[in-house]
């Protein structure tokens, strides 16, 4: 049970979240970018042995989408929401 | 009458004797007793069996690191492979040994022992591959069958689950434990001090210590009182950390809460630091059939004879390679004990631990190679430890001590890390991952001084002063097996590994630590082998000539000790965990005797409501045909539907929408799909434009929560300055719906200030006024195919309004409907419904509705992914209507094949209904091609081979040209 930062309620158990999968890059304008590009940018979710930058919905709290990097070898958050 | 109960001494209370019962015997204990101490206070030596090879067994431990004892509780507190060890005595308790039949003194089982050889290390895995593990399975399944899991739950009492905060969680309220929880609590810290123990104290309850001026105990209690006295402090005893997760959360197995009515309670304690204060295990000593009824752990018979003044035996061998078992020789000769001999492996005794034993023969530098005796140790034979002549020293009790290893597994679960030690030859905890620490040590004062100095420095407070105490040296020359052993020398005993298994899974090439572990499965008993581990790793650090910490450990997992699934799942049950969600029609539907049902997001509603005598099919084409020839009502409330305002409301539902949403008037509706971005249907649902910047979007019932997130996702990181606010509003519009041919006239009949003409207020538009004199919204919008008005009000007003259509439509044969008929009157009219037309490979092509997609966006979510998928594909499942011939129910999701072959499937049949339109079984399919195979027969397989053709039609089965819904 990870306690995750939230910006407006503090710090506050996992179960008041519901996972929003990890940051991918920006949505690229599909009419400029080749078929493949477009396959990779839907298909291709970032998993690394370490930092992963990722979101988090309190939805059983404030109701805010955050952004924050967890090591996915120790959870530890390396890096939360209001951290510069 | 107990045989081995000293006469005095023992924290037991002689005047509450206990009556209980063993494998069917009755026995006497006394309070304070557990079940392993009153065993041997009556003389039962003989209390198991062991697992593989059913060998005679008795109790080894004092504690949790039991190894050999497993009972099975019976009657009220039916619970299985507790080790009798931890199992208070009770009045009226009754047990049974495991893994034997049917007792341990006559067991059919021992008869395997002469197979021994058929049970190899890596037994299983080698019969999973060769020749057939299912031959073996039935046998091996009866065997190795551990205690029978309790058929009923509890019938008094319940489980409970409990959340806690606290500055500073100690567990273990030994010396160290108690210094840490009082250091802190004296700088005004929440603690929560945590012991697995009936009693605070570890090791002292074992021992026979001072501190300062007082008996330790006594220590205890007046540390106890203070903490007592200290709002800021729990103290909780049989209660045992027993899991220690990420962000500093640790799970608490509370055995006797003291409300009487929890039975367990499972605690989730979020800490702001950590001591783990968890004392030391002691280890075996590997030998010759080193497990026999009468051998134990030196400590487990200095606890016996101290704590519950029950003496394991009358002659004693002491086997070790450290110096803590002769304060237990000393303790023994105390109680009165006769020590035949001290048998230590250390070519020199120090002269501190020498000097605790006068008179006592030592034999140093030698070794016990094997014992005698089958149900009870006889003898024990001894030699010198570079080989030499051999003797036999006959005995009742062997008592070994290996040394000791700090009990680490809450330090590394927590991520910290292990150092072996070479002095104290054990690992030891070295740098923390956590806000942690590990307290404890080798003495008395090194603990005393370690729980103070950890907790002054963790939370940057001042250590407390430690009382004075006397001091034996701990100190070890380690002993990972004897050489020249005869017979099996036990690594785990519970598992039945022996040194010679562990020889032969690194022979067949196991040599890691976790290989070997898996193979020969030593340590992964119930007892996570407390008491073998290290040997084992001592064992194969032997065998391939390298240092321990090349070998390292296994990893210590969750839980350290055995919790019962209750106390985890505490008063959860399905009700709690997901509360059903009601309109304010629950309680009339429920008196109306409506079936109901869940139907999406937990919502409850009404299935169908029968009249007296009525079944189902009846029921619910009696609601059909109301719908289709007079007129229905529903409660439409659960739908979910969320209001949208700001200034790019437009643009952003023209991004979630396939279609076009901006060119929409206020007052209008338009009913429109939205697709992830990988271009799957998420859902579909119509859209109201309330204003310029205000609007309504409703979802299906089971997707709103889904739609919430992602919409709110979109808004909160894609679009952080757009203009737009979000609101959830399911519940703060509910909504009758008012379907049928005489739709019109009940509402006029109502009264209404909404003009109700279909020229003035058409089909997809909405009007707000009056309806009954109630506050509403009308929609008109359809989803049976009939001229629908959806009155939409607030919950306080659904019941009143509900009243008064059913009143002013009583005059046009007006009846309530339920989900069944919905489904039926969908199904006829072809609109798809998201659970059953809709999967993965679908897109809105295949649907027939490919007008939905607009072409005049540039782009839209999942628009770009649409257009790949179909590029890629040629023969797609599109949806048509099915017709069976003969007339006749097919299954949901029957598999449609060419001419009803066992091939490959070409679709599958989504819905089939009784249609009171057509009189006839009529359905929806999902067929290869289907768009072009109208007037064609396709076949369903059902699973016993039965072939059923239908013909295939168009999806739509009633008033094709929507003239009904519009009129």
């Amino acid at each position: 049970m990870i306690n995750i930062p939230c910006p407006f309620c503090g710090p506050r158990n996992e179960s008041e979240f519901s996972f929003g999968g990890p940051v991918k890059p920006d949505r690229p304008d599909p009419n400029s970018v080749t078929d493949e590009q477009w396959v990779e940018y839907l298909t291709t979710v970032p998993n690394p042995l370490g930092a992963v930058q990722e979101r988090w919905w309190h939805v059983r709290g404030c109701g805010t989408w955050l952004t924050i990097w967890r090591d996915t070898r120790t959870h530890d958050i390396v890096k939360g929401p209001n951290d510069a | 009458m107990m045989l081995n109960r000293l006469s005095t001494g023992g924290r037991i209370d002689r005047s509450k004797p206990l009556k209980f019962k063993f494998n069917g015997k009755t026995y006497t204990g006394f309070s304070g007793d557990t079940l392993a101490s009153a065993l041997i206070a009556n003389g039962v030596s003989l209390t198991a069996r062991s697992f593989k090879y059913h060998r005679p067994r008795g109790i080894v431990g004092a504690g949790v690191e039991e190894p050999s004892t497993l009972v099975e509780l019976l009657g009220g507190d039916a619970s299985g492979n507790r080790p009798a060890t931890t199992v208070p005595l009770t009045e009226g308790l009754a047990a049974r040994s495991v893994n034997c039949w049917p007792s341990p003194n006559f067991d059919l089982g021992g008869l395997t022992q002469v197979a021994t050889r058929f049970l190899p290390a890596g037994f299983y895995y080698k019969t999973f591959k060769w020749p057939n593990w299912h031959v073996f399975e039935p046998t091996i399944r009866k065997a190795a069958g551990l205690a029978t899991a309790p058929s009923c739950p509890p019938t008094t009492g319940h489980f409970e689950n409990r959340y806690a905060h606290t500055n500073l969680l100690v567990a273990g309220a030994g010396p160290a434990g108690l210094m840490a929880a009082l250091t802190a609590a004296r700088a005004g810290k929440r603690v929560m001090l945590v012991d697995e123990g009936i009693e605070p104290g570890g090791s002292l309850l074992s021992t026979s210590q001072s501190i300062g001026s007082l008996p330790a105990l006594d220590w205890v209690a007046e540390v106890v009182d203070e903490l007592a006295d200290n709002p800021n402090v729990t103290h909780m005893q049989n209660a045992t950390v027993w899991g220690y997760r990420e962000h500093n959360y640790l799970m608490v197995h509370e055995r006797s809460p003291k409300n009487p009515s929890v039975i367990e309670r499972n605690w989730r304690i979020r800490a702001g630091h950590v001591i783990t204060a968890t004392g030391g295990i002691e280890r075996t000593m590997v030998f010759g059939n080193n497990e026999r009824p009468g051998i134990m752990l030196a400590s487990a018979a200095q606890t016996y004879v101290n704590r519950y003044a029950a003496c394991p035996g009358r002659n004693a061998v002491i086997f070790t390679n450290n110096n803590s078992a002769y304060s237990v020789a000393a303790d023994l000769i105390a109680a009165g004990v006769k020590i035949a001999a001290i048998v230590d492996s250390r070519a020199t005794v120090p002269i501190e631990a020498e000097t605790l034993t006068t008179q006592t023969t030592i034999y140093a530098g030698s070794v016990v190679t094997t014992t005698l005796g089958h149900k009870h140790i006889r003898a024990a034979i001894i030699e010198p430890i570079n080989g030499g002549e051999a003797c036999t020293i006959p005995c009742d009790l062997l008592a070994h001590s290996g040394g000791w290893n700090p009990t680490v597994h809450l330090f590394s679960q927590s991520r910290g890390t292990l150092k072996y030690d070479k002095i104290y030859a054990t690992f030891r905890p070295d740098q923390p991952h956590q806000s942690t620490t590990y307290a404890g040590g080798f003495t008395l004062a090194e603990a005393l001084l370690s729980g103070t100095e950890a907790t002054a420095v963790a939370l940057n407070i001042s250590a407390q002063d430690i009382p004075v105490t006397a001091n034996v040296p701990y100190a070890i020359e380690p002993l990972w097996r004897v050489e020249n052993s005869k017979g099996k020398a036990f690594l785990d005993i519970q598992n039945d590994v022996t040194v010679d298994d562990v020889h032969l899974a690194i022979r067949e090439g196991y040599s890691n630590i976790e290989h070997v572990k898996r193979y020969t499965t030593g340590g992964m008993g119930i007892d996570q082998g407390k008491t073998g581990n290290m040997n084992i790793i001592g064992a194969v650090a032997l065998q391939q000539g390298v240092p321990m910490d090349e070998i390292g450990t296994t990893t210590f997992r969750a839980p350290y000790t055995p919790i019962s699934f209750g106390a985890i799942g505490g008063l959860r049950e399905e009700s709690v965990v997901l509360p059903y969600r009601h309109t304010p029609l629950t309680d009339w539907n429920h008196t109306e005797g409506a079936f109901m049902y869940e139907a999406g997001a937990r919502w409850r509603r009404p299935g169908y409501f029968p009249h007296a005598g009525e079944d189902f099919q009846t029921a619910v084409n009696r609601e059909c045909r109301a719908v289709r020839e007079k007129v229905g009502v529903y409660d439409g409330s659960p739908l979910g539907k969320f209001e949208l305002k700001g200034l790019d409301v437009d643009r952003f539902l023209d991004h979630i929408y396939t279609n076009i949403m901006s060119t929409l008037k206020p007052g209008q509706c338009r009913y429109g799909l939205m697709l992830s971005d990988d271009g799957l249907i998420a859902d579909d649902g119509v859209v109201m434009r309330l204003s310029e910047h205000r609007w309504i979007v409703s979802t299906s019932t089971g997707h709103a929560d889904a739609m919430n997130g992602h919409m709110e996702e979109l808004l909160q990181t894609q679009f952080p300055d757009w203009n737009v606010f979000l609101t959830t509003v399911t519940s703060q519009w509910n909504n009758a719906t008012v379907c049928g041919p005489n739709a019109r006239e009940v509402l006029q009949a109502l009264g209404t200030d909404i003009d109700l003409s279909p020229k003035t207020f058409p089909f997809m538009s909405f009007r707000d006024g009056k309806v009954a004199g109630i506050p509403a919204r009308i929609v008109r919008v359809s989803f049976t195919g009939e001229l629908s008005f959806e009155v939409n009000v607030a919950p306080r007003d659904l019941r009143s309004l509900w009243d008064k259509i059913l009143a002013a439509g009583a005059p046009f044969g007006i009846m309530p409907v339920g989900s069944e008929a919905s489904h039926v009157l969908r199904v006829e009219k072809g609109f798809l419904s998201l659970g059953h037309e809709v999967d993965g490979p679908v897109d809105a092509h295949d649907l027939g509705m490919g007008w939905a997609l607009s072409k005049k966006k540039p782009d839209y979510l999942g628009k770009h992914a649409v257009n790949l998928r179909r590029a890629g594909t040629a023969n797609r499942r599109e949806l048509v209507g099915v017709l069976p011939e003969p007339d006749c129910m097919i299954p949901e999701g029957a598999p449609l094949t060419p001419n009803g072959q066992k091939t490959t499937t070409e679709g599958f049949v989504t819905a089939c209904v009784w249609s009171v339109v057509h009189n006839r079984w009529i359905g929806l399919a999902l067929l290869k091609n289907g768009h072009s195979r109208h007037g064609e027969t396709a076949h369903v397989r059902l699973k016993d081979g039965v072939i059923i053709p239908l013909k295939i039609t168009a999806p739509v089965h009633y008033d094709p040209q929507g003239e009904k819904l519009r009129s």
